[in-house]
């Protein structure tokens, strides 16, 4: 009977083991919650060093500096540097402007509340990237009131031209 | 007795003003090339809606009131302050018609706050705005920078004696050259040089820092008018954190000195008199300032030990530091954390240095070095005057471009002003509190607003009550002229009301 309840106990420890490294490292995976830029910038002491998961649109360009390269992410309330591989960041595809609607990221990665590598800067270095919605151009349409404005404008401007050109003759 | 202003007077105002609605108009002209060139249609339209309107009514106003009188000092001061006013309301329109401003209010008060160059901004999802707008956000500062009005007395205003009152209304009294229109224009002269070679400089930083070609040129020009104008809009919501660039740091400090430097001196260092920066009363007392106030920050964010090594900590102290005595705005740091990570002694040395300024004749707001210079040389003849025997005569003299000796209607002007300039610091303040803000950072956005500079400590944004929206505008136009032309234009409105004809 002896070396049957070894047994058992060696299997609960096992299983004890499995469970703890699950709810240790649950944070760093998929199921990590995602932190705001608000929340970032407001407890940037508690967030400092801390292993963060962030998600925004690129904006702007991407800023290849040899190996690594800058992205800025906007959540919709902040834009946040984040550092990261060129290889991570060749995934990119769309950066956000007037025109473009930039891919959506979800970063995790290192937070630092002033970076000593990058000049007291407020960033976080990316470990893992994963592209949560791709980016796209954006079709601008033509906005006729507007358009129908600037031409009855346009009228009136030319009357008050004609006005003064004939006032002075 | 006051007596009510008559027809003349208020056909005078009308004209020039007219004169002023007609260049703006002109100006709206310059963003719509950028529409064209990036193809950007319905900025085109908001453009060509602000052009129309802003044309129809100087056309209107230079028909209606038409005259061949100049403007005496009344009538100048009045065109100058009204300018300003009617200059926001015209400018404000293709700014709310992108829809990225949450009302017209939030629309004028980016306005007022580019042509006063304070750099304050209500504006939504600034990453996704054209480039036609952009642009116009960063031309308003040039623009507003070289002084609404100088824009008109450069290219639409004939007569000399005229254009000198509205000169001086724009809180320039120094003529660079005999004739004001000459000094006008090399007001123009000195930054159109300095807009290409700035440019360049921050493109080509730009490239170095990875971005686009025509992102990095874009963003160089927009940035150079908004440093060298001391203004502190830029394209994009991080503002200069953006570009996470060492060497672009350090183009817009030389830029931001560079601008806040009186453009007289400017036109004696080109014209060979290096030696005017080391004697000049301005320059001497903006090095003692900067070194003084800068211990103070610096000693403030060590307290803490908010950044942890020498570099952080000058890179990003030294900058919000210069960014604030320059008046121009430009942040590295996000605005929350001016009040969550530094401390109220850094604080503290950055609303002083905001509330000092640059030169006078620069384009810079608040109380300016001439004046604090002034004031200390006033103060020590008057314990001069009380240490030595009574029969001693005792003269203070300064040197601004040649040697002067201080005369007591100097000394009380610059007390005047810098007294009046506090009283606004204050008001703004006392306003912010009553809204429920803390004093600090009540002190530090009415200080920001009212000497132009544009430094936020998070209280400027879009749900911010509309009355204090109000308050900044009003600081951001007072603060921009230096008084004289907005009592002047209070005083019309007092005698249309109970002068006698």
């Amino acid at each position: 009977m002896k070396p049957k309840l070894d047994l058992l106990n060696y299997a609960y420890c096992r299983m004890a083991i499995l469970i703890f490294a699950i709810v240790s490292f649950m944070p760093l995976v998929s199921c990590a919650q995602v932190i705001t830029s608000e929340e970032l910038i407001n407890n940037a002491v508690l967030y400092d060093g801390k292993q963060v998961v962030y998600e925004g649109e690129v904006i702007g360009d991407v800023m290849y500096r040899q190996d690594y390269a800058w992205v800025n992410l906007l959540d919709g309330r902040n834009a946040i540097g984040i550092w990261l591989d060129k290889n991570l960041a060749a995934t990119i595809v769309y950066t956000g402007n007037y025109k473009v609607r930039g891919d959506r990221l979800e970063i995790n990665g290192v937070f630092h509340r002033a970076c000593s590598e990058h000049g007291g800067d407020l960033d976080i270095h990316a470990q893992v990237i994963r592209k949560t919605n791709p980016g796209r151009p954006i079709k601008e349409r033509l906005n006729t009131a507007k358009l129908n404005f600037v031409l009855v404008l346009l009228g009136v401007l030319c009357l008050a031209l004609i006005l003064r050109l004939l006032k002075s003759k | 007795m006051i007596l009510r202003p008559n027809l003349e007077d208020i056909k005078v105002i009308g004209y020039y003003l007219g004169k002023v609605v007609l260049g703006l108009g002109l100006a709206m002209l310059l963003p719509l090339v950028i529409g064209l060139a990036f193809k950007e249609l319905n900025p085109i339209l908001d453009f060509l809606i602000g052009c129309e309107i802003a044309c129809v009514i100087g056309l209107l106003l230079t028909k209606l009131c038409f005259t061949e009188k100049d403007p005496n000092w009344m009538q100048g001061m009045i065109v100058v302050s009204l300018s300003w006013l009617v200059a926001t309301i015209l400018g404000a329109i293709p700014l709310y018609l992108s829809g990225h401003w949450n009302s017209y209010l939030d629309a004028c008060f980016d306005a007022m706050s580019g042509f006063a160059t304070t750099g304050l901004t209500l504006v939504q999802d600034l990453d996704h705005l054209s480039y036609t707008h952009n642009f116009w956000r960063h031309l308003i500062m040039f623009i507003g920078g070289q002084g609404i009005v100088i824009v008109a007395l450069s290219f639409f205003v004939k007569g000399i004696s005229g254009a000198f009152k509205m000169y001086v209304g724009e809180a320039r009294d120094e003529r660079i050259l005999p004739n004001v229109i000459h000094t006008s224009r090399f007001i123009w002269l000195v930054s159109i040089v300095y807009l290409i070679l700035g440019t360049s400089a921050l493109g080509i930083a730009g490239i170095l820092s990875g971005m686009r070609w025509i992102n990095a040129f874009f963003h160089g020009i927009c940035i150079f008018m908004a440093a060298f104008d001391t203004g502190g809009f830029a394209p994009q919501s991080q503002n200069i954190l953006y570009y996470h660039s060492l060497p672009f740091e350090v183009i817009t400090v030389i830029i931001m000195i560079l601008g806040a430097l009186n453009f007289k001196l400017h036109y004696h260092i080109w014209t060979g008199n290096r030696r005017e920066i080391m004697k000049n009363i301005e320059t001497v007392t903006l090095f003692i300032t900067v070194t003084l106030l800068f211990w103070v920050t610096a000693i403030g964010l060590q307290q803490l030990g908010v950044y942890s090594g020498a570099l952080a900590l000058f890179r990003k102290g030294f900058y919000q530091f210069i960014s604030a005595h320059t008046g121009t705005g430009y942040q590295t740091i996000y605005a929350r954390q001016f009040l969550n990570e530094w401390s109220q002694l850094a604080l503290v040395g950055i609303v002083v240095a905001m509330s000092l300024g640059g030169a006078v004749c620069s384009t810079t707001g608040a109380i300016k070095m001439l004046r604090i210079g002034l004031v200390f040389k006033a103060l020590a003849q008057d314990i001069k005057r009380i240490i030595l025997p009574e029969k001693a005569i005792v003269v203070k003299k300064f040197h601004h471009i040649k040697d002067r000796f201080l005369e007591d209607a100097q000394a009380r002007s610059a007390l005047i002003i810098t007294l009046a300039y506090l009283v606004l610091y204050a008001l703004g303040a006392l306003i912010g509190m009553l809204f429920g803000y803390p004093f600090l950072p009540s002190l530090f956005e009415s200080t920001s607003a009212a000497a132009n500079v544009g430094l936020s400590c998070g209280i400027t944004n879009t749900a911010m009550p509309q009355a204090l929206k109000i308050t900044y505008i009003l600081q951001m136009w007072a603060g921009r002229l230096e008084f004289i032309s907005v009592f002047t234009l209070l005083g019309f409105f007092i005698a249309l009301i109970k002068g006698k004809s």
